[in-house]
Order: C-alpha cells, then sequence, then structure tokens
C-alpha cells in the first residue's frame, strides 16, 4: 500500500486522507438492500395483521359475545367460534400434560444423565430429526395410532376422531421442540453450580432439582410456551385426525362425556371457513384469525419477552 | 453426623455406600428420565412403521400404469405422483425465491449492519411472524397475496394458484431461514470481523468477503432447511393453490395445483372416512412416507452442514 | 524467593465445635513427620486417563490429618486432576478413568460399592473461581446439610459455618440476601463455609485465591490457619508464597512430555514438608522451580 502513504505530513493533508471517501456507494447499497429484506417481512407482518383485523372488525363490534361463544352454522350471520374454543382448549389441556413432563424430562435425561453413548447420540439426532418431520406427516401417524388403531379407547362413537386424538397428536407434533428448547436452557446453566451443589454432597436429581431447574427454569418455560403456540395454530394435523369440518349439533360438544366425542378446533375452524362461498364468511374468517393470532401471538411474544428478560439479567 | 473416621479410628466401605433410600430413589428418578427420551425413539419407529404398512400395501397392489397418467385424481384411481411432486417443487422454488433472499438478506442485516437497540426491536419481530399459524397465511395468500400481487403481475392467472401459495409459504419460512442464518453468522468468531477490519477493510467487504464465507455452512443448512419446512407446509397450499379433489398435470404457476401436503390434506379432509376407489387410503400413506423421506434427506444433509460450522470454531 | 516458610506451631484447639470437643487430640502427630501420623489418603501408584490421555502417572504419596497438604506445579501438570480424584469430583468427567488406588483411611474411594455422593459429604471442595448458589445465602448454607438429611437446627448451623469462614459479622444481617450480592472473596469465604457446614473431614480447594486481591486473599490464609485444627485441607496453588506461608506439607509436580506423542503427563517429583521443599530440595526441577528458574 505504498500508494497511499501521504507525502506529506501536513494537518490538512492528513485529515483529508483520514476522511476517506465521502459516499462508499457500494457499502450503502448492500446495506440498503439488506435493510429492505428486513422491512419487506415486517412490513408483509403489518399487511397481514391490518388485512384480518380489517376484514373482521366488524363482526368482533358488532356481536362479540355471540361471535366468541356460539356454535358452527352454515350460515355466517350466526356462526361462532365457541366450539373451535372449546377444541383448542383441550389441545392446549393435552400438550401441557403430556408433552412438557416428557419433554423436560426427556431434555434432562439427555443433558443431565445420559453418558456419551451410540444410543445417546443416535437418540439425540433423531430429536432434530424429528423436529423437522411436517405437521402433516405427524397427522398422518395421529391417524394410524389414535384415530385407527386406539380408535375404541379415544372415541368409540366416533370412530377415534376426537379432541383425545388431536391432543395426543399434537403433544407428540411438539415434543422435540419441547425437549430441544429445555436442553438448550438446560445446557446454558454453567458446571460451576453444578460442582457447587456435587462438592457438598448431593446427588444428582438433588442437584438438578435445587439449583439446574431453577435457574434454567426462564428458559424452559419460553421454550414451552413457544411450542404450545405451535400446537395451537396447526391445522393440518387436525384435517388427518378428522376434526370436523361441517357442523356439529349443539349437545353433541357440549358436555364434558364428548372429550370422546366429534369435536373441532380454531384452526380448522379458519380451514372451513376459508373454503366456504357464502357471502359472509370472509368477514367472519378474519374475525377467526384474529382471535386465533391474539392467542398465539401473544402467548408467543411473552415468551420472547420473557427469554429477553432474563438473558439480558444474566 | 457420622463420626470422624480418623477419631474413630474405624472406616469401612460400608460406611461410604450412603442411605439405601436415597440411592434407590436416584436411579428410580434417572429411570423415569430415559424413559422420557426415549419416547423419542419409539415416535419415530411408530411414524415410521404406521406409515410403511399402508404403503407397502399400495405399492405391491397398485397398477403402475395408474402412477402416470394425465393427473392426481386418487377418488378415480389415478395416482400420478409426478403432479404432486412437480407442484411441492413449483411451490418450493417459489417459496425459496421469497424466503431466500428475505431470510439471508434481514440475517446478514441483524448480524452484522443493526445496531443492538434496532436489533433487539427486529429480532422479536421476526420470531413472531414465525409463530403465526398457517391457515391464517393461507388465508392472507387467498384474500391479498393472490388478488393484490399476483392477478397484478398477471391478470390472466386464477385467483387459486401456485405462485400465491409459494408467496405465502415463503412468507413462512423467511423467519426461519433468517433464524438459522443469523445463528451460523454470529457463529464466526469477532476475532475474524476484527482481523478484517483491522486491515482497514469496509464493512460491506467484510461481510461479503470474511464472514459469509466463514459461515457458508451455516447460510447452506439455513437454505435446505427452509426448503424442508416448504416442501412440508400444507395448510397455506390446502387453501390458496386450489384444486381440492384432484389436480391435472401443471406447470403453470398461475393456475390451481397441489402438492404432496395438500394431496394429503384434501383426501382426508370433507367427511368421514377417507373415501374413493380401492386404494384411495393406501395412497395417502405412500404420499407421506415419500414426504417424510425426502424432507428427513434434507434435515440431515443440512445438520451435516450446521455441524461443520460448529466444528470449525 | 527466599525460603521463609513458618515453622507450625500447633494451635490451642480454641473453634472446635461442641460436637468433637470431648475428641481427644494427639497433639505430638500435628506438625510432626507425616510418616508417623496415620495419613487421611494414601495414593497408590495412581494415574488419570481423560480417555486416551493419560493426564497425571504413578502418584504415590501419603497425605497427612490436620495438616494443610500443598500441591504445586506448572500448568497443566494435573493439580487439579489428582485433587478431583480426592473425592471423586472427576466421576463427572464422562472420559476421565483412574487406575491404582485411592485410600481414604484405608478405604478404597474407587471401590465397587462406595457411592461417590458420600465421599463427597466428607470431603468437601472450595472451587477456583467462588461459585455460590443464586440463592440466599442462608439457603447456600443450608443446601449441604438439607441434603444430607441433617434434621437438627439449621440456624445453629448457619452461624457456626458463618462463623468459622469468618464471615458472620459481615453477613448476619442479611442471611436472605442474595449471595450473588457478595464481593468476591467474601463469596469465596461463603463457599468455605459451605463446605464446612456438612461437616466434612477433609476440604480440597482448587487455586482458591485466584481470582481474589491481596487483601481477601489473606482473609482465606488467616482462615485455613484457623480451621486446620479441625480439618484436613489440599490445596492447590500457583503462588509459590502462598504454599510456603500456609502449608505444612508441599509436593511438587511437573509434567513431562512424552516421546511418541505432542502430550504432556503429570508426575509428581518431590513431596516433603514444605520447609525443606523450599528450604533444601533434594530435586534439581524442585529447586529450579521454587526459585522461580522453571522454564
Ligand atoms: N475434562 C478434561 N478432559 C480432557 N482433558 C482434560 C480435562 N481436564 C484436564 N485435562 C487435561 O489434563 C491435563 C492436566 O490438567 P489439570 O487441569 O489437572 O492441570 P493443572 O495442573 O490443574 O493446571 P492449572 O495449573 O493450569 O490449573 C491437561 O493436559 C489438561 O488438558
Ligand atoms: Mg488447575
Amino acid at each position: 500500500m505504498i500508494g497511499t502513504t501521504p507525502a506529506t505530513y501536513a494537518p490538512e493533508a492528513v485529515r483529508k486522507r483520514l476522511q476517506g471517501k465521502r459516499f462508499d456507494a457500494k457499502g450503502f447499497a448492500f446495506s440498503a438492500c439488506l435493510l429492505a429484506a428486513l422491512l419487506i417481512t415486517v412490513t408483509l407482518l403489518a399487511v397481514l395483521l391490518y388485512d384480518v383485523i380489517n376484514g373482521g372488525w366488524s363482526v368482533l363490534t358488532s356481536r362479540p359475545i355471540e361471535f366468541l361463544t356460539g356454535s358452527l352454522s352454515s350460515a355466517a350471520a350466526d356462526a361462532g367460534i365457541g366450539q373451535g374454543l372449546r377444541g383448542t382448549f383441550f389441545i392446549a389441556v393435552f400438550v401441557i400434560l403430556v408433552a412438557f413432563p416428557i419433554g423436560i424430562g426427556a431434555a434432562i435425561y439427555l443433558e443431565e444423565y445420559a453418558p456419551s453413548t451410540r444410543l445417546t447420540r443416535l437418540i439425540d439426532v433423531n430429536i432434530r430429526n424429528l423436529a423437522g418431520v411436517p405437521s402433516v406427516v405427524y397427522g398422518l401417524l395421529g391417524f394410524a395410532i389414535f384415530v385407527k388403531a386406539l380408535g375404541s379407547f379415544t372415541g368409540p362413537d366416533a370412530n377415534g376422531r376426537t379432541v383425545i386424538s388431536a391432543g395426543l397428536t399434537l403433544a407428540i407434533l411438539v415434543l422435540p421442540i419441547v425437549i430441544i428448547t429445555s436442553a438448550e436452557a438446560i445446557r446454558a446453566v454453567p458446571d460451576s453450580l453444578r460442582e457447587a451443589g456435587f462438592g457438598v454432597g448431593a446427588t444428582r436429581w438433588e442437584v438438578i432439582r435445587s439449583h439446574v431447574l431453577p435457574y434454567a427454569g426462564p428458559g424452559i418455560l419460553t421454550g414451552t410456551v413457544l411450542a404450545l403456540a405451535r400446537a395451537l395454530g396447526e391445522a393440518a394435523p387436525l384435517i388427518l385426525v378428522g376434526a370436523t369440518t361441517g357442523f356439529l349439533s349443539g349437545g353433541d360438544s357440549y358436555n364434558l362425556a364428548s372429550l370422546q366425542g366429534r369435536f373441532t378446533a380454531m384452526p380448522m375452524v379458519i380451514y372451513n371457513w376459508t373454503g366456504r362461498p357464502q357471502p359472509g364468511f370472509e368477514t367472519a374468517t378474519a374475525a377467526a384469525i384474529v382471535v386465533l393470532l391474539a392467542v398465539v401471538l401473544v402467548a408467543n411474544a411473552t415468551a420472547i419477552l420473557l427469554r429477553n428478560r432474563y438473558e439480558k439479567r444474566r | 453426623m457420622a463420626p470422624r473416621p480418623g477419631e474413630s479410628g474405624v472406616l469401612s466401605v460400608e460406611s461410604l455406600k450412603g442411605a439405601p433410600g436415597r440411592f434407590r430413589k436416584e436411579s428410580a428418578i434417572r429411570r423415569v428420565f430415559f424413559a422420557a427420551a426415549a419416547t423419542s425413539i419409539l415416535i419415530s419407529a411408530l411414524i415410521v412403521l404406521s406409515l410403511a404398512g399402508e404403503a407397502w400395501t399400495f405399492v405391491t397392489q397398485v397398477d403402475y400404469s395408474s402412477l402416470w397418467t394425465d393427473g392426481w385424481f386418487p377418488r378415480r384411481g389415478m395416482y400420478d405422483v409426478k403432479t404432486i411432486f412437480v407442484g411441492s417443487i413449483l411451490v418450493t422454488i417459489v417459496a425459496m425465491f421469497v424466503a431466500g433472499p428475505l431470510g439471508m438478506g434481514a440475517a446478514v442485516y441483524l448480524s452484522e449492519y443493526a445496531k443492538p437497540r434496532l436489533r433487539r426491536t427486529l429480532k422479536p419481530i421476526l420470531e413472531i411472524l414465525a409463530g403465526i399459524p398457517s391457515v391464517v397465511l393461507g388465508f392472507f395468500a387467498l384474500t391479498w397475496i393472490s388478488p393484490e400481487i399476483v392477478q397484478r403481475l398477471n391478470p390472466e392467472s386464477s385467483l387459486f394458484n401456485l405462485m400465491a401459495a409459494g408467496i405465502g409459504v415463503g412468507i413462512l419460512t423467511t423467519p426461519l431461514v433468517a433464524s438459522i442464518a443469523e445463528d451460523a453468522m454470529r457463529s464466526v468468531p469477532q476475532a475474524l470481523r476484527e482481523a478484517s477490519y483491522g486491515m482497514g477493510a469496509r464493512k460491506v467487504t467484510t461481510s461479503t468477503k470474511v464472514v459469509i464465507p466463514a459461515a457458508v455452512s451455516g447460510l447452506v443448512a439455513a437454505f435446505i432447511i427452509g426448503i424442508s419446512r416448504a416442501i412440508g407446509e400444507t395448510m397455506v397450499v390446502a387453501i390458496a393453490a386450489g384444486a381440492t379433489g384432484g389436480s391435472l398435470f401443471n406447470l403453470n404457476v398461475f393456475e390451481p395445483g397441489q402438492t404432496m401436503t395438500a394431496a394429503m390434506a384434501s383426501m382426508a379432509a370433507g367427511t368421514d372416512a377417507v373415501k374413493g376407489a380401492g386404494l384411495t387410503f393406501q395412497s395417502l400413506f405412500f404420499v407421506g412416507l415419500l414426504l417424510f423421506l425426502i424432507t428427513l434427506l434434507l434435515n440431515v444433509s443440512a445438520g451435516r452442514f450446521v455441524r461443520r460450522v460448529r466444528q470449525r470454531y | 524467593m527466599p525460603p521463609e516458610a513458618r515453622t507450625k506451631r500447633p494451635t490451642a484447639g480454641s473453634g472446635i465445635p461442641a460436637s468433637r470437643a470431648n475428641v481427644a487430640r494427639p497433639v505430638a502427630r500435628r506438625g510432626g513427620d507425616p510418616a508417623s501420623s496415620s495419613p487421611v489418603f494414601r495414593l497408590d501408584d495412581l494415574s488419570v486417563y481423560y480417555g486416551s490421555f493419560k493426564a497425571v502417572r504413578n502418584v504415590s504419596m501419603s497425605i497427612p490429618q490436620q495438616q494443610i497438604t500443598a500441591f504445586i506445579g506448572p500448568s497443566g501438570c494435573g493439580k487439579t486432576t489428582l485433587l478431583r480424584c480426592l473425592n471423586r469430583m472427576n466421576d463427572l468427567v464422562d472420559i476421565a478413568r483412574v487406575e491404582g488406588k485411592v485410600l481414604y483411611h484405608g478405604v478404597d474411594l474407587y471401590d465397587e460399592q462406595v457411592n461417590p455422593v458420600e465421599v463427597r459429604r466428607r470431603i468437601g471442595m472450595v472451587f477456583q473461581k467462588p461459585n455460590p448458589f443464586p440463592k440466599s445465602i442462608y439457603d447456600n448454607i443450608t443446601f449441604g446439610p438439607k441434603v444430607a438429611g441433617v434434621k437438627g437446627n439449621l440456624e445453629e448451623i448457619v452461624e457456626r459455618s458463618l462463623r468459622r469462614a469468618a464471615l458472620w459479622d459481615e453477613v448476619k444481617d442479611r442471611l436472605k440476601d442474595s449471595a450473588m450480592g457478595l464481593s468476591g472473596g467474601q463469596q469465596q469465604r461463603l463457599c468455605i463455609a459451605r463446605a464446612l457446614a456438612v461437616d466434612p473431614e477433609v476440604i480440597l480447594m482448587d487455586e482458591p485465591c485466584s481470582a481474589l486481591d491481596p487483601i481477601a486473599t489473606g482473609r482465606i490464609e488467616d482462615l485455613m490457619e484457623e480451621i486446620k485444627t479441625d480439618y484436613t485441607i489440599v490445596i492447590v496453588t500457583h503462588n509459590m508464597q502462598q504454599a510456603a506461608r500456609v502449608s505444612d506439607m508441599c509436593a511438587f509436580f511437573t509434567a513431562e512430555i512424552n516421546e511418541h506423542s505432542d502430550t504432556r503427563t503429570g508426575i509428581l517429583v518431590e513431596f516433603d514438608r514444605t520447609e525443606t521443599m523450599f528450604s533444601n530440595p533434594q530435586d534439581e526441577r524442585t529447586e529450579n522451580y521454587v526459585t522461580g528458574r522453571f522454564g
């Protein structure tokens, strides 16, 4: 770089050289493209939100209670999402009761107990790959296992096409996500903390319970909430396990014994209404989407904020 | 407290065994957690088993001429797999034209250019976008992307078309691509950037000539995982691409079409059981197995690339 | 460095906990010839491996009771590795493996029947970096006794342990506050108090002062001096003056380069009374190291 060596060290000349080129066109163009990519993505999100809120606003303001509690109907003006919310609620219960304990338990085993053997590595790789299996394939699994094979248990009168089948299917669907995110949170616990526990004569479980889990708690919570949100938004597996796409008579679904009866859930309601040609369903769909988004995005946002908060504190 | 061995003069192996109850509990807990971890193996086995049986029936019983017809109409015994396979490919190509540049661009910006404060606001927005359910994007693709973008680009195109579905899938895939790519970029050691700046390189040079090449395996992995996700996406296509009952072979993205995933959904949707000619039910599992194998292959190869980045740093 | 090792004088057992006050203390044993007192540990041809890498080989030595034994030697010679064998902390490293014997009062610590958890209750450990639990001071101390199933008065244990660790006066009014709010030196003393709370016989310390300033270091050294009447202490240190100041016995390790591979294996060079080690070492390598001519 001999050419750039200043011929003179007069302050003015040096200052000029240090200023360099005023405008770096290539750099500017590059960063502008990158920023554009980001802004387009964010704008699309904004347009989407505007589109559905704008579309569903009239329904949500004109008949909010009827809409939130009403039953499915072939007339858009009467249609409500009560049955969908109920199904989604029970799916959440199944995910929380099945996927969370098994997922967190598996994560604890992999991070705290597992010796580094072939089997452990196999389980690890396997979980990673399970997380990438398309949801519709899980639907097929649920169909084959819970609807066909175990139908007499999940719903003898409904051919197994019940919220039990759906809940178990979605619990299995999000299990790998729960495991991976929990394992990450547990891995972030410093080893010095474990050593401190072992150093005073605690067993593995005592160290985990008293020190590892409390420390990893916020991270695990974030992961599980994200997984729950994912489960609540899935529609494809529900189609496969046979959520009702038509409409449910009130008596069929509103008594609790009908956990073993026909069911529907929010994403299915939306899918079903999207395809309806009758006028008025587009606004009803938009309104249903606003409700689903409110549930899912609030859960997501809470989880993400919670995580960022704790990350900063450490 | 236990007596001190040195003082009482005796210490035996017995006294270092500990309370049996406490350690029995310990090993019971360990077994419970192992069972939880082993569940994942069980699930994989169940997936393969539940798919393989019926798929095998399909493969052995199907009339091979029905695998090469004018279209995919399973209820009429026309199982032209290439129709839905090509449909999947078309949607994926469109999706990656959207998610590739947007996701990578966003990742590079967030990792290399964004000031910490901007990053703290933009990153969560991306993550929230990742949480949008796919039915919602399906609705958006049908009611907004198709009329406002696709039909403006090409007034000839029908309302239901593969293009709109592909764009919708692309939007859905963008945050995933962005987040994996950003992880890869951020795992490039800061020292490498400093070395480049230390030689007087500009930011754009540092990003394109130093950081991106160093992270390239991770970026490839992000792209592959994006593809895998796009191929497996169901609802956007089921809603926005039309062709519910079946589809003719079609290479025009402005026409309705069907993908493997949407074909599965549309076979199962509707009334009670999967109905139709003889092997409709089995064909569902055959397509499912195919899809499973394709995504598995993609994910495994992406895992290879990710590991390559990890090993290097 | 001038050999300034102080001669240890047996101090009166002033602070002996009540539980042990009636135990006759064989005064003559302390500060005397290690060979004559019954050792706490006897290492018998001990080698430690990480996978196929031999980190330490063929160490044989006896660690005497109620004295401070220092491990010194250049970085990477396996001091930490050896120390962690003494309470089976190395079990936590998947690939670690020992050959030879570690006898603790004659019992082989690596016997099939021996439970490492029980071992660690009797042989406590203080780590290089202070690692208090992110909980209250009180909870830090009581965790060990609780998991050991102590039913007695926890308050009393907390006070006694903190007093022994010379921390009581500084924290007695804020036992419920987080331990993370303490200074580094206070945290390390808390870790010592935490180790004392389970009433171990031996305390292993791995460079306990390396993260501390000279004043905090001085306090910890005083503390060790103070508690050695009741505990056997093994300390790893890089600080030659510290070894000379506080220890009764001193072991010098070094690493020898293996001929065929580019690895280093730690060996015990010399083990003797500290005064001897610093004033009249038998081995040239020891002399070079303690006088700062090493490397
Ligand atoms: N967990 C481990 N896995 C593999 N090798 C290890 C592990 N811990 C230590 N080693 C190796 O064993 C050898 C001895 O390490 P050790 O930490 O015992 O040395 P040290 O004398 O304590 O060093 P320092 O004075 O730097 O603390 C080193 O070569 C180290 O690389
Ligand atoms: Mg060390």
